[in-house]
């Protein structure tokens, strides 16, 4: 590693090294302390050195919300380790905080004995009052009962820049990675990624790659030669299935499943949105891939967004929108329109806390029954969700691919946990993905708009610009195979019934559902979407107390697996835990009249592992 | 085009009609519309299969059932953001819109904006008859205020809106008005939409004779309609009246003012119509009620289309970066290998 002369001499000062299994470290400071930035380099460093992770940001909806206060907290929160991990952890063992307001906000979750480093600088009398500290907790013993390391980061990442000629405003935004590379230090991560991707982000600013480079090595460093310091711990690679690997948010992987979709069926994609939290990132680097035949358009509203999606759908091309809650509302006479068109659409609702505008940047899966049931009349669409961030690529193909083979709207629901958590995500060969294989018609010969394939009852897709087959579609009743308006009472019954049947067709494609634990028993717990890690982990725990409780994740919800039915028989209790009030619950005691009961938090937040613990053991008692 | 090698296509306006019954109200203004889209497309030379007509909801949205081209019938006010996705991802298409005063300026008015605002190349017909006529007769943005209709037995309260003035506050690149009896003019106007590349904005005066009979009468009767129409021609002084014995100046005030030809005024010291001059559209769809009813093309400009635009990137994105390599993005950023 190449030292800059800036930095003081280094004295050896001999340093132990522990063994850990697994780490849970929370960064936080002011929402523009650059936090989310520390936390997500830091979760490249680890993964790039080969441990499991999984990470919760988790921040303020105001940009930059005033400094100092217990609002404008943003955090994130990053879990590694030895082994096989599937939640960002309960409590951490590691709060690194910039400023009192995170100290107050994060400090009650901290493990006892937990490690607290904080930056002095920011711990003034002003601030303190801010955050509600009488006095200094730094100074008044209330934090006896963990390790704290006191450092001025503001004072010294000011010196490490000095010479650059940047002003102190400027200087002092470098002390997120300064605080980065002190803790990499400790726990000793790699940071050449982080340089790496430092001269990447800041290319056009020379000053600023120097600067946060100093920056970051000289809080490396001082982790290195500061006594107080005397320990580094370390964090074995896990041992995860071979292959090669990257680290990659659900967002992102979203982003890369249909793009890969697309490619896969040789058409362009047409991506229409509106911006909104959690989902714009998708629109983002959709719109970094133009090369790919991608057409992405930021549409005047999410109407507009789904529509034009909608006339690409018709034109030939993938045609897809992404969006959370409140656009999705706006979303659905479109939706309901693609129903009776039969055109394949696929609708991203990256679901955030609501109702209304409710906390965008906070998490929840309440928007199910608005996927499958929130549209006028009867309007059955495909719903599809992934488990996990690396998922959502798989799942976001496999709704381009369902979309395009049953000529029908899928909806894909990810949330803001998926949407910003990362994990280590093995990269799928390309070779590997299955093909998309889009036949559009064109001979005219027997041609009608509403004759159906006998097997998915999808009916042709046909594009503009086909000559002899012109016709015309839209959203009145249609008559059976010849698509004329119609409104004979008979026929809207069968074309109601027959595009309810064309749906509950997909479950041919429903690949075996999985049971994790014994395949029968005393408790079934159900769960879907982004609460997978955290299911896993809880019934494991339980089931290695020796305690009957299995696992079932849906990842199909419209329709329901085929098997599903059978494995819900072979237990005697079943529990549904849901990040709302229960709405996957009803579905599941509707369609199978089984007492199934609801474990339920609309907090904003994922599972804690503990309480599911909790939950899954008072079942079982019972 | 796959067309591109076909010799000129001989079509009939017959070739034009779907085999579905037409089912306007006897006496619709609507059905001259029809009657001259079909008219006019045989002569320019499309095949039917490149030609896609996109409408919302609406007595006047049920256009395309009747043309035997392509056709979606779509959403109450959205059919310009179908229009829109459609036209980007397929160019090569002639896609046109079919609206009307309630669907393209009530629900549909944000979508209308921005179509024409993005200079879209589709060509949006707006039927305005100044009434809701599908559900049976309420006022619309266009009716006038005071409008007696089921929904306002005490009359309307709201202020009407101006089609063209919308168009044109969007920057719309081709902003026209025609008359639905109006035949040649109207063909005239439709084929002018058809030459301009970009978003074509045509608003046809259009009679309900169901809900609102008469409401364009002063401008389409016989007796009247030289007093109360300006033809609008480029190049050509502003004149009107039954003996084109009238004619628009601009006054001293910077007015426009209505001048009786002969009495010491010639049409030199008229307003000469140009359609490339934005203060000449502004003036004109801001004439006041004393004034004629401008009818012809307000304003044809050349802009960049969206659409255009739009492929335009993805090439050069091509040419910068080569065409998409999937492994090379799955694999982007910082990778590990676990053996
Ligand atoms: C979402 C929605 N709201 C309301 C309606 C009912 N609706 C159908 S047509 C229409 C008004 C149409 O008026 P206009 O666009 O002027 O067309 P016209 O019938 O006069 O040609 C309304 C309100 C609808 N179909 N969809
Ligand atoms: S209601 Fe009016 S606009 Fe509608 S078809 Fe009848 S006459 Fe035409
Ligand atoms: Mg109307």
């Amino acid at each position: 590693m190449t030292t800059h002369t800036e930095t003081p001499p280094r004295p050896q000062v001999p340093k132990r090294t522990e063994e850990l299994d697994e780490v849970v470290i929370r960064f936080a400071g002011d929402s523009g302390d650059g936090m989310q930035l520390a936390g997500m380099q830091f979760t490249n460093e680890t993964a790039v050195a080969g441990t499991d992770l999984a990470t919760l940001p988790d921040f303020p909806a105001e940009i930059r919300a005033p400094a100092g206060t217990l609002f404008g907290v943003s955090g994130f929160q990053v879990n590694f380790s030895s082994h096989d991990i599937f939640t960002p952890g309960d409590n951490p063992d590691v709060l690194v905080m910039m400023n009192p307001a995170a100290l107050k906000v994060n400090l009650r979750d901290l493990k006892p004995g937990g490690i607290i480093i904080a930056d002095t600088a920011e711990f003034t009398e002003n601030n303190l009052k801010k955050a509600g500290f009488a006095t200094s907790p730094l100074e008044d013993g209330s934090l006896a009962k963990y390790q704290v390391f006191p450092v001025d980061i503001t004072q010294m990442t000011l010196r490490a820049v000095e010479g650059l000629n940047l002003n102190t405003k400027v200087a002092s935004r470098c002390k997120n990675f300064y605080a980065l590379g002190l803790t990499s230090w400790l726990f000793t991560r790699p940071i050449d990624p982080t340089i790496r991707w430092i001269e990447g982000r800041f290319k056009k600013t020379p000053e600023l790659v120097d600067a946060n480079i100093r920056a970051l090595k000289a809080g490396y460093h001082f982790g290195e030669t500061a006594e107080m310091f005397a320990v580094q711990y370390e964090v074995k690679p896990a041992r995860l299935v071979p292959g090669k690997y990257r680290n990659i948010t659900g967002n992102s992987a979203t982003a890369l499943g249909f793009i890969a979709a697309a490619e896969r069926a040789g058409l362009p994609l047409f991506l229409g949105s509106y911006p909104i939290t959690p989902a714009s990132d998708v629109l983002h680097e959709v719109a970094s891939y133009k090369n790919f035949n991608v057409y992405t358009f930021q549409a005047e509203d999410e109407i507009a967004a789904v529509g034009a999606a909608l006339g690409a759908a018709y034109g030939g091309a993938i045609g897809i929108c992404t969006t959370s809650g409140p656009g999705m509302l706006l979303k659905q006479e479109m939706i309901n329109l693609a129903v009776m068109v039969e055109l394949p659409l696929i609708i991203a609702d990256i679901q955030r806390a609501g109702p209304s505008t409710g906390m965008p940047t906070k998490t929840e899966q309440a928007d199910l029954l608005m996927a499958i049931y929130g549209r006028a009349s009867e309007s059955p669409v495909v719903v599809l969700a992934p488990a996990t961030p690396g998922e959502c690529f798989f799942m976001a193909f496999e709704a381009v691919r369902l979309a395009a083979k049953y000529m029908v709207p899928v909806i894909y629901m990810s949330d803001g946990y998926l949407a910003n958590g990362a994990e280590p995500w093995k990269i799928p060969k390309v070779s590997e993905l299955p093909q998309i294989d889009v036949q559009f018609r064109t001979s005219p010969e027997g041609f009608q708009p509403y004759l159906r394939d006998p097997e998915t009852l999808a009916r042709a897709w046909v594009k503009p610009g086909t000559p002899g087959l012109e016709h015309r579609i839209g959203g009145l009743a249609k008559e059976d195979v010849t698509g004329h308006v119609s409104y004979d009472p008979i026929n809207n019954e069968k074309m109601v019934r027959l595009r309810a049947e064309k749906v509950a067709r997909v479950a041919m494609d429903i690949p075996r559902t999985d049971v994790r634990g014994d395949p029968s028993g005393k408790l079934l717990v159900i769960g879907w979407g982004s609460t997978y890690g955290a299911l896993v982990e809880a019934t494991e725990r339980v089931r290695a107390q020796g305690k009957s409780v299995s696992h079932v994740h849906l990842r199909y919800l419209n329709p329901l697996p085929p098997d599903l039915k059978e494995i819900i028989r072979r237990f005697e209790r079943v529990l549904v835990p849901e990040l709302n009030t229960g709405q996957l619950l009803k579905i599941i005691r509707a369609e199978y009249l089984v007492d199934a009961k609801g474990m339920n938090k609309i907090q904003g937040y994922p599972f804690k592992v503990g309480e599911l613990m909790q939950k899954i053991q008072e079942l079982l008692e019972e | 085009m796959s067309q591109a090698a076909t010799p000129m296509l001989k079509l009939t306006r017959k070739d034009f009609m779907s085999d579905q019954e037409v089912r306007w109200c006897p006496g619709c203004g609507d059905y001259a519309i029809l009657a001259q889209m079909q008219k006019v497309l045989p002569e320019l030379g499309i095949p039917r299969d490149q030609l896609v007509f996109v409408s919302g909801i609406g007595c006047a949205s049920r256009f395309p059932y009747y043309m035997n081209t392509y056709g979606f019938h779509t959403i109450h006010g959205r059919a310009p953001a179908i229009a829109t996705g459609l036209k980007i991802s397929r160019p090569e298409l002639h896609v046109w819109v079919v609206t009307g005063d309630g669907d393209g300026l009530s629900i549909g008015g944000n979508h209308l904006i921005h179509a024409l605002r993005r200079n879209v190349d589709i060509k949006i017909l707006l039927f305005n008859n100044r009434i809701y006529g599908l559900t049976k007769g309420q006022y619309s943005p266009t009716s006038e205020l005071g409008k007696v209709t089921k929904s306002t037995p005490f009359g309307s309260l709201d202020y009407p809106i101006n089609p063209i003035e919308i168009a044109l506050g969007a920057e719309a690149t081709f902003v026209a008005r025609s008359v639905d009896v109006e035949t040649k003019h109207l063909q005239e106007t439709l084929r002018r939409a058809h030459e301009h590349k970009g978003s074509a904005f045509i608003e046809i005066l259009q009679n309900c004779n169901v809900f609102n009979d008469g409401a364009w009468e002063p401008i389409t009767d016989r007796a009247t309609k030289g007093d109360h129409q300006l033809v609008l021609e480029q190049g050509k002084p502003l004149v009107f009246g039954k003996n084109r014995e009238k004619g628009i100046r601009l006054g001293k005030d910077m007015n426009p003012e209505i001048v009786t030809l002969g009495e010491g005024v010639d049409t030199s010291q008229l307003l000469v119509h140009d359609e490339t001059n934005p203060s000449m559209a502004y003036i004109l769809s801001r004439l006041g009620p004393q004034f004629p009813t401008p009818i012809g093309v307000f304003r044809a400009v050349k802009r960049m289309t969206y659409d255009e635009g739009a492929n335009a990137q993805i090439e050069s994105a091509k040419k910068r970066l080569g065409p998409g390599d999937l492994e090379a993005i799955l694999n982007r950023g910082d990778t590990w290998v676990v053996k």
